[in-house]
């Protein structure tokens, strides 16, 4: 019979691959899988042309490759490679639904069939290629009659319930079956009874569903439990009847939901806010870099004219791999609304629309004969790291050292790179064996490094969390509320969760907002140090001391020294005048009575609200800047869409002013701003590369840091907490943004209803 | 375990026990039939010496006792001792084949089971009782009527896989099944035949009685460890075969119920007894079970390779309105293909003989059709149940069985075209062989079988209807 003669063959497979020791890892039933890294390995190998010409001979092989023929073309391979890894690094294209690299293997759509030929001779039946492993001396053809009739079965099938509406389609254009369609679908049907339909799933603001659509692939439900880590979807029915859905109709509560939608391969799940917006042909893509967290996850604009229409993620695997967070992909109807477009000068106690020169004249009669120590500059959290440097030039040549970034780096000391950024990086969080999390959720600060801390965890490393307890979507180990509790942990002792960490050999401490935004900062940094000093957490080959931001800004203005400079005390004296660059969540009292407030940006929020004059700036997508993530990454986000209306270049605007004020900058084009960023920091000339190691000086920085604080008190009665209270509205974009304040809403219903 | 040094005093200590376990079992149960390769030999017409299960009809006590009495448990201890390589070697020599349906030799399968594992994975045994295949009902008689044969079996092919503890996974809709296999298992285990030290060889050996809900498909074995885990009974990709990964990603065989039911007779009267029944390679005695139009349905255990008519006619009282009156046989239950009369008439029931015939033996449930049979409505009944049943994890079978019915339903009253029919078949092909697990090809089969053999009624059925379509068209 068939399937036993399967199984004699395919073991003959198996065996043969045992006997060369070719480790081949498999998914099953959950289990953890090594396909991830199968596929980096692969991508390194193959993008170092390690695919190899039939030329070489065997004994130059390396141990960890393999040779195998596709079609006929000899290739090497490394062991435990897939036959549709194979088939891919030979250049041949094997059509696929359901199999995604960075899921694991369902091989539910059938689409992949491949035959395979091995000593036994030809497979009894064709065989899914995405997991099938590639045992040595297996040959694979594509080309096939049989394979050919198998995907074009496959394809009929799939098209059977498929409801063909591709003009009204969103997917249209950028949609698998379609394209698949065209190589191996008949062009027409032959079945004539009724097609299925299916209820559409309301999974709320964000995904809309257009159930009929849906093949089945499983990739949202497999994305859904393993990368976002909520048991929102599923399968529910059988055979002809089943669907994908979440059985009651509930929010799918994930911060990360708007991948699925990029993963769907039909247009089952697509964008609720871009839907009927436009095609894919008619847009143009700009590749840039999101501001809505301190990630700095790598994005695509799409617009048309004047209009961002969409964003979607890019793959880049140092960071956010191929997702982005839902406030990263849905916010930009944000850029649209509340924009400052037109210079303001405050008239009688109203802003009122205004020249650039009336503006800028107001503000230079506002500066008149004011002292260095009379003025102050708030930077904001989505400020370029051109108009900060800048902006801190302009600063310091009106002899004023009162700079800070909002809320947060006040007092808060730039020398030490390593004492602010994510030392480990962002992919040092796959090779760490233990996570302590400070002050931090990282689910609402940063969802695409949970994920993959998620992936981390899932892999059994464990996780602590001190501070207040929050639902990370794996298991932590709640260990204390306040830093306290890291004063056990450096021991050793008192919980299993200590002994792990204790023979951690790559252990991770990753310090969050909620450290760095209180007021006893300072004294809790210092605890820490202690505590990474104890614990080993810093050694030769690794740092795991990480700091996590929860803004774009932040590192950058750290880098560029958006601080008091060297030596200097920001003054005690209450500024007259105030120059917001972009800032809106400063606290209410770092702006004296009568100040003079200038507040340069591109949304009317708070900063625009106590302004004096408006300096309309542009947004993002609107200019091409310099961000720094969280780990020291400098990347650029480029300019999409043109600025609007009187707005300009933030850094243009800065300039300007220093003229009117008669402190020119020294710099009047990017390029020279930027070469003044290379003369502060090196690290600025590198962009888009990995950054690098920073060098660890904070064994004296942490000596005198303590010598700082001795005699301070930490407020231990307030446990750590993230200051972000809504994920959805952290910054003024998000703020003005519909979708946003749907998500917000959605959110708030769901949670209601649980209680 | 014993059975590890290869020291020629040990091998004579062994082959003097194999010999006395043998002769004990040739005392209880009459000679071994010796070895019939002679041309001309007919099969069939067992003798009651040489039956397996002796209580299939339940006039005995099934429990302890009677199972006591018909020789369960006799000196289970030594064939345990025997060792796990003795147990395989005896297996393969039987020439038993898996008697779930593929017909895969079970003495190489259970070798299989790695020897040791590295990283401390237990191995396990997992006994497929959910016997959902239409037209099957061996298992069942098995378990609630000589239960203590598959608990033994458990042990004995625990053993010869190395296993820590064994599954039973039943079917949900046997209640009285498993209440009996249930109580077979406690009174094993009070009477220490399994669990700790099993029968006092030492050997530690749990066994577990889980119900099923009723699907077809956790029949499949993979689908059965996904259901087992708890999770929805989806087959998986194979490789890996559980034998590497199964239940809990540990090593795992699964057989079925009458597979392991036998083996324990077979060690006791040795392998070539056993080889003696049927055709080289189609060893041993069977349960048959007989359905349909016959004039006494029934299960029973007889000789391989035995030929259709003589199962019919001598156990079931022949077929209603004689054999002439005989249209069609499906000989394997409901996924393999119909036999017409006039194969039927001189087929052999074994694996080769009825693979050669264009079907298989499966589990040998035959469900037989007389002449008032609707052949076309009896296939499209089938293809419902198999799009009733389809997981709906890969793409051709839950597209393709809904389709097929679809398809068949239009066959059954002639609202079809007659090209239709071509298509039909290219259909089954297009599921046949591209799906994850063999639901696919169940559900291709049956179709398959129909055209082959039946492919004149169905064009008539499309000519009459088409004809009517045209009088009432003219008419009106």
């Amino acid at each position: 019979m068939t399937t036993a003669g399967m199984r004699v063959w395919s073991l003959a497979q198996n065996l043969t691959a045992n006997l060369v020791g070719n480790e081949t890892a498999w998914l099953v039933g959950g289990q953890k899988t090594t396909t991830r890294t199968v596929t980096t390995t692969m991508t390194r190998l193959f993008s170092s042309s390690a695919v190899a010409d039939a030329d070489k001979t065997e004994e130059e092989m390396p141990e960890h490759m393999m040779s195998t023929i596709v079609n006929g073309k000899e290739i090497w391979v490394p062991k435990g490679s897939s036959v549709m890894q194979a088939c891919d690094a030979a250049g041949v294209d094997v059509p696929r639904f359901c199999y995604h690299p960075k899921l694991s293997v369902a091989g539910n759509c059938r689409m992949c069939l491949v035959d395979l030929e091995n000593h036994m001779g030809m497979s009894p039946k064709p065989v899914a290629s995405c997991a099938m492993p590639l045992a040595p001396g297996t040959t694979i053809h594509t080309d096939t009659d049989r394979v050919k009739k198998a995907r074009e079965g496959v394809m009929e099938f799939l098209l059977l319930n498929h409801p063909l509406d591709c003009p009204i389609c969103d997917q249209g254009g950028e949609c698998d079956l379609q394209d698949q369609a065209m190589h191996y679908g008949s062009d027409r049907g032959r079945f004539v009874g009724t097609k299925r339909s299916v209820v559409d799933k309301n999974l709320g603001p964000l995904v809309k569903t257009v159930m009929t659509r849906c093949i089945h692939c499983t990739r949202c439900v497999r994305y859904a439990t393993e990368v976002a880590g909520v048991q929102d979807l599923g399968v529910t029915g059988r055979g002809g009847a089943s669907e994908i859905g979440t059985y009651v109709e509930k929010l799918m509560e994930s911060e990360m939901s708007g991948n699925v939608i990029d993963l769907c391969p039909v247009g089952a799940l697509t964008s609720k806010p871009y839907a009927f917006t436009a095609r894919q042909w008619e847009l143009k893509p700009t590749e840039s870099i999101d501001v809505s967290d301190a990630l700095g996850c790598n994005i695509r604009v799409d617009t048309r004219g004047t209009e961002v229409l969409r964003i979607l993620p890019r793959n880049n695997e140092g960071v956010n791999e191929d997702w982005i967070s839902d406030k990263a992909r849905f916010q930009y109807d944000g850029l649209q609304r509340q924009r400052l477009n037109v210079p303001m000068v405050k008239e009688n106690g109203a802003l009122k629309p205004a020249k650039w020169e009336e503006a800028l004249f107001a503000i230079k009669e506002a500066v008149g004969g004011l002292k260095g120590d009379e003025m102050k500059a708030i930077a904001g959290k989505l400020v370029d790291c051109e108009s900060l440097v800048a902006l801190k030039d302009l600063m310091n040549r009106l002899g004023c050292e009162n700079l800070s970034v909002e809320s947060v780096t006040a007092g808060m000391e730039a020398d030490v790179r390593s004492s602010y950024v994510f030392n480990s990086s962002i992919s040092g969080i796959d090779e760490a064996d233990c996570i302590v999390l400070v002050g931090s959720n990282p689910r609402v600060e940063a969802p695409v490094l949970n994920a993959r801390i998620r992936k981390a965890n899932y892999e059994a490393v464990q996780v602590g969390v001190v501070g207040a307890p929050v639902d990370l979507t794996f298991q932590t180990h709640h260990l204390g509320d306040s830093v306290a509790a890291l004063k056990d942990l450096a021991k050793g002792k008192g919980s299993a969760f200590a002994e792990t960490f204790k023979k951690a050999k790559r252990p991770l401490v990753i310090v969050g907002p909620g450290v760095l935004q209180r007021e006893d900062r300072d004294v809790l940094l210092s605890e820490i140090h202690n505590f990474v000093d104890k614990a080993g957490v810093v050694t030769d080959e690794w740092n795991g001391f990480n700091v996590l931001h929860d803004a774009a800004a932040r590192v950058g203005a750290l880098d560029v020294g958006f601080v008091p400079s060297l030596g200097e005390k920001p003054s005690d004296k209450p500024a007259k005048f105030v120059y917001l660059l972009g800032a809106d969540d400063f606290d209410a009292k770092e702006i004296p009575e009568g100040a003079f407030v200038v507040y340069q940006g591109h949304h009317g929020d708070a900063g625009a609200n106590v302004a004096d004059v408006i300096l309309p700036g542009a947004a993002f997508t609107e200019k091409s800047g310099l961000y720094v993530n969280s780990e020291g990454r400098v990347q650029m986000a480029r300019r999409a869409v043109s600025t609007l209306a009187e707005s300009r270049d933030d850094w243009k605007i800065v300039r300007a002013v220093s003229e009117v004020l008669g402190a020119t900058l020294p710099y009047d084009t990017i390029q020279g701003v930027r070469e003044r960023l290379v003369e502060i920091a090196p690290h600025f000339g590198k962009v888009d590369s990995a950054p690098e190691k920073p060098v660890w000086l904070n064994g004296q920085y942490f000596g005198a840091h303590a010598q700082k604080v001795k005699g301070k008190k930490a407020l231990d009665k307030v446990p750590l907490q993230t200051p972000i209270t809504n994920f959805y509205m952290t910054d003024v974009i998000s703020r003005a943004s519909r979708a946003m304040a749907k998500a917000t809403q959605a959110r708030q219903a769901a949670s209601t209803a649980k209680q | 375990m014993a059975m590890a040094s290869g020291s020629a005093a040990r091998k004579c200590v062994l082959a003097a026990l194999r010999r006395r376990v043998q002769q004990d079992g040739t005392a209880m149960f009459g000679a071994t039939r010796g070895f019939a390769s002679e041309a001309g030999r007919t099969y069939g017409n067992l003798s009651d010496e040489d039956r397996i299960f002796t209580n299939l009809y339940g006039k005995h006590d099934p429990f302890l006792k009677g199972a006591l009495k018909r020789g369960d448990w006799h000196r289970t201890k030594d064939l345990v001792l025997m060792g796990r390589d003795w147990i395989i070697s005896e297996m393969k020599a039987s020439g038993l084949r898996g008697r779930g349906g593929a017909g895969f030799p079970s003495g190489l399968k259970w070798s299989f089971m790695p020897k040791d594992v590295p990283d401390g994975r237990p191995s396990y045994l997992v006994v497929n009782a959910d016997e959902s295949e239409p037209g099957t009902c061996k298992d069942r008689e098995i378990m609630r009527h000589d239960p203590h044969k598959l608990v033994e079996g458990c042990l004995i092919a625990g053993v010869g896989m190395g296993a820590r503890a064994g599954y039973i996974y039943i079917r949900g809709e046997y209640v009285n099944e498993r209440l009996a296999l249930e109580k077979a298992v406690a009174e094993a285990y009070e009477a220490g035949l399994i669990g700790k030290n099993a029968c006092g060889t030492g050997y530690d050996y749990d066994l577990y009685v889980h119900h099923g809900a009723g699907a077809y498909i956790c029949g499949e074995e993979t689908a059965l460890i996904e259901s087992l885990e708890g999770k929805t009974g989806k087959p998986r990709l194979k490789p890996p075969f559980p034998a590497g990964v199964g239940l809990y990603g540990c090593p795992t065989t699964v057989t079925n119920v009458e597979t392991v039911a036998v083996a324990p007779t077979i060690l006791r009267r040795g392998p070539d007894w056993f080889n003696s029944f049927g055709r080289p390679n189609n060893a041993g005695t069977k349960l048959f079970c007989i359905s349909g139009h016959v004039n006494r349905p029934c299960t029973v255990e007889e000789e391989m390779s035995i030929p259709l008519k003589e199962l019919i006619e001598r156990h079931c009282g022949g077929v209603v309105g004689g054999w002439d009156n005989l249209l069609a046989i499906i000989p394997g239950g409901s996924s393999v293909p119909l036999l017409p009369k006039h194969v039927c008439d001189d087929v052999l029931m074994d694996f080769d003989a009825l693979k050669e015939v264009q079907s298989g033996l499966g589990t040998a449930a035959v469900i037989v059709m007389n002449k008032s049979t609707d052949i076309v409505a009896a296939i499209s009944r089938l293809s419902y149940f198999y799009k009733h049943e389809s997981c709906g994890q890969c793409t051709p079978c839950r597209e393709g069985a809904p389709w097929l019915f679809e398809m068949m339903e239009r066959m059954r009253v002639g609202d079809a075209r007659l090209e239709e029919i071509d298509m039909l078949h290219e259909i089954t092909k297009q599921i046949e062989g591209h799906t994850i697990c063999a639901l696919g090809d169940a559900a291709a089969w049956p179709v398959q079988g129909l055209i082959r053999h039946f492919r004149p009624e169905i064009e008539s059925r499309i000519n009459q209807f088409s004809d009517k379509q045209q009088i009432a068209a003219s008419s009106s």
